[in-house]
């Protein structure tokens, strides 16, 4: 049986996170489990979330589907990504991804016979300002280029393990699908790995050396009682009539809303 | 490299960023010498409505790019009604040149663990999510030991420092969405289903997570709050505007010396913020730049005393936006840079709406026709009116986002196009012919 029950009883851990009678919250996580065991979400995988959250395999196939983390087909043990969003790729991440390709053989979310590695290229990795950066299995090698990630690549096949310029040191992706489902990095020391680069600390750097700090704080300063006659309890609140939310007119991601929407 | 003037000096405010420089401080006993849960200690001392008050009034706005005050969020939410309520913070980060949240959440973890139960106790939530982008396994790994840190401490759980108030705090790993990062699409991922956006009203403050009274608010956003109950209302708006009070962590990259992230008084100009990050690349002169990610139309050297805040961004066109400033040069080409975020909106579109699953199909495909040397004329036309059809008819603005890039650079930089389609700009690509003339 391919989901053992330590698996099951992990599968149990992760619903239990959630609210009760909210299990299928637990689907995300669940599915990055089913990964950590076959290194891609197999039919059997999509099985097995259906049955420990009383769904159909299509209600899990279709979320499976949308969410590109999720391989529907055997992944390396080293999932190669390389940023080629706009700001990466004109700083060196589209020559990087094709010296990649060149090297390896293949193409964007293919594997290499022997079946080791992944590659892929990703979209912005919301690290810009080490560009261009590319990830093994989601940890970050900064400042890369063409040379640099044959370089890290070639270890890989090598059997090495290169030190990621930030985050712990790597994991395989099946290790890692551990991670991603909520459960612990047990290695002592990986939590301690990965330091603040200087792009990270750059306007604090600044402001150290030419003595730059905010004025006027008061850890002690006082917080304003509301008028006691309003109520002592919370419940005393106006209550909310069609409130107008952020996300009124809000792009998809960290994006702006146009300005007029923003309330006074 | 320029030094940078004082005028740039003096809008530095390391105030959110500072215990960055403190190795450990992702650590819970390092956090705690640098006066780390002092601000809850405060908070659960006095009722939850002051806290709600006091956040109104220090005049916080979001910082995940829409800029909704934070205080009037908190106080939507509907009080004695029988319903459990939610917080959930939004740490998808993934705006195309956004870069804030991550090393916020590597580096001081805690922070944000306790601007949230700060948070949960003015909105009486007793569940707490945050929704960490999947990729993002370095952040999810330290937020994860900081929430284990946290109970055992006696900071989260049935009964918080003995004041009765109890709080569950889940770290919830997405599995690679950008529209994950819309917030309604982020609760439907965070309830089990495809991240698609849901039609509004509701709004999530009365339906939200499992249909609940729910905030949904930015880490940096959330990350400020500890701050604010320490130092006060008036302290914060010591910084930036009146209108956009308080430090804001700006992300440089590109064509700098020194990219990075400098946390500045709100209405810093990008002229200031370049001298802070070294100047330009040598042999590099501006040409174009976004104030807050590709979602926000680009702007050029025109553009360099504009303050870099709400109304200061709404003033020349644009949005705010994450204050993901990407600084582009002479030496890129604006048609690319166009091209390839339109591929990035076709790829993360989530195909619930058909002008945003078309349009953008349509256009990346007219933009690698001009890029390969086969563009004519009324693409152009046809760009803008697909972008027509865009702005405002979708569910949510991943729309209106991808729609920016494509109007401000025809805006600004028409010329361009027409060097590929006339033919005085080499091709690109080497394409076949895609589409109908």
């Amino acid at each position: 049986m391919v989901f053992s029950e330590v698996i099951r009883d992990q599968a149990r851990q992760i619903v239990a996170r959630y609210p009760e009678g909210r299990s299928r919250s637990a689907l995300l996580p669940m599915l990055h489990l089913v990964q950590s065991v076959e290194g891609y979400v197999s039919p059997g995988g999509i099985s097995f979330c259906a049955e420990m959250l009383g769904l159909t395999k299509a209600e899990v196939g279709a979320v499976a589907t949308f969410y590109t983390m999720y391989k529907r087909r055997p992944a390396g043990d080293w999932l190669v990504s390389v940023c080629t969003n706009t700001m990466c790729g004109v700083l060196g991440g589209d020559a990087a991804f094709k010296a990649l390709s060149d090297h390896l053989g293949v193409g964007h979310d293919e594997t290499t016979t022997d079946g080791t590695i992944t590659l892929e290229h990703a979209e912005c990795l919301a690290a810009c300002d080490y560009a261009p950066v590319m990830t093994v299995n989601y940890e970050y090698f900064d400042k890369v280029d063409d040379e640099i990630a044959v370089g890290l690549v070639k270890q890989l096949q090598n059997g090495e393990r290169p030190r990621p310029t930030r985050g712990a040191r790597l994991c395989t992706l099946k290790e890692m699908s551990v991670q991603l489902a909520g459960f612990t990095d047990e290695r002592a020391e990986a939590m301690a790995d990965g330091p603040a680069g200087e792009p990270t600390l750059a306007g604090n750097r600044l402001a150290e050396r030419h003595g730059i700090a905010v004025p006027g704080f008061d850890p002690e300063t006082p917080i304003r009682k509301q008028d006691e006659t309003s109520g002592t309890g919370p419940g005393h609140q106006k209550p909310a009539t069609a409130p107008k939310a952020a996300s009124d007119g809000k792009p998809a991601g960290e994006g702006p809303t146009p300005q007029k929407e923003v309330a006074k | 490299m320029t030094a940078p003037s004082q005028e740039a000096l003096a809008k530095l405010t390391p105030v959110l960023t500072k215990r960055w420089l403190s190795p450990d401080a992702y650590t819970i006993d390092t956090y705690e010498r640098l006066d780390g849960y002092t601000a809850l200690r405060k908070a659960l001392a006095v009722h939850p409505d002051d806290l709600i008050a006091l956040v109104k009034d220090s005049g916080l706005r979001g910082r995940g790019g829409a800029g909704f005050p934070t205080g009037m969020k908190w106080a939507f939410i509907p009080q004695n009604d029988g319903k459990p309520h939610y917080l959930v913070v939004n740490a998808d980060e993934g705006e195309p040149g956004t870069c804030k949240d991550l090393p916020l959440m590597m580096a001081d973890p805690h922070s944000l663990i306790e601007g949230m139960i700060i948070a949960s106790y003015a909105i009486r939530a007793n569940y707490a999510v945050i929704y960490v982008r999947g990729e993002a396994v370095h952040a999810a790994r330290r937020l994860r030991n900081a929430v284990n840190e946290a109970y055992a401490k006696g900071y989260l759980g049935d009964n918080i420092l003995g004041t009765g108030f109890a709080l569950d705090v889940v770290v919830h790993s997405g599995a690679g969405a950008y529209i994950c990062g819309e917030e309604t699409a982020l609760l439907d991922s965070l309830e089990g289903y495809r991240g698609q956006p849901r039609l509004r009203p509701p709004f999530p403050a009365t339906h939200g997570l499992y249909a609940s009274p729910t905030v949904v608010n930015n880490v940096e956003t959330i990350a400020s709050v500890p701050y604010i109950v320490l130092g006060g209302s008036a302290w914060f708006r010591s910084m930036g505007t009146e209108k956009s009070p308080g430090p804001k962590i700006y992300s440089v990259s590109g064509r700098v010396v020194n990219p990075g992230q400098y946390e500045c008084s709100l209405g810093i100009t990008l002229r200031q913020l370049i001298e802070l990050a070294g100047g330009m690349l040598p042999g590099h002169q501006l040409k174009f730049w976004t104030p807050g990610g590709s979602s926000t139309p680009m702007l050029t050297d025109e553009h360099l005393d504009a303050p870099l805040d709400f109304e200061g961004m709404a003033a020349v066109g644009t949005m705010l936006g994450t204050t993901a400033v990407q600084v582009f040069s002479d030496q890129d080409d604006v048609v690319y840079a166009t091209y390839r975020w339109i591929d990035f909106y076709q790829h993360e579109s989530c195909g619930k709406c058909t002008p945003c699953r078309e349009g953008n199909y349509w256009m990346v495909r007219i933009l690698h026709r001009i890029l390969s040397g086969q563009g004519t004329h009324a693409d152009l036309d046809t760009l803008l009116d697909t972008c027509d059809n865009l702005l405002g008819r979708a569910f949510c603005a991943l729309g209106d986002g991808a729609a920016s890039p494509v109007q401000s650079s025809i805006k600004y930089f028409k010329q361009d196009y027409l060097d590929y389609i006339e033919g005085r700009t080499a091709p690109m690509f080497k394409g076949e012919l895609v589409g109908a003339h």
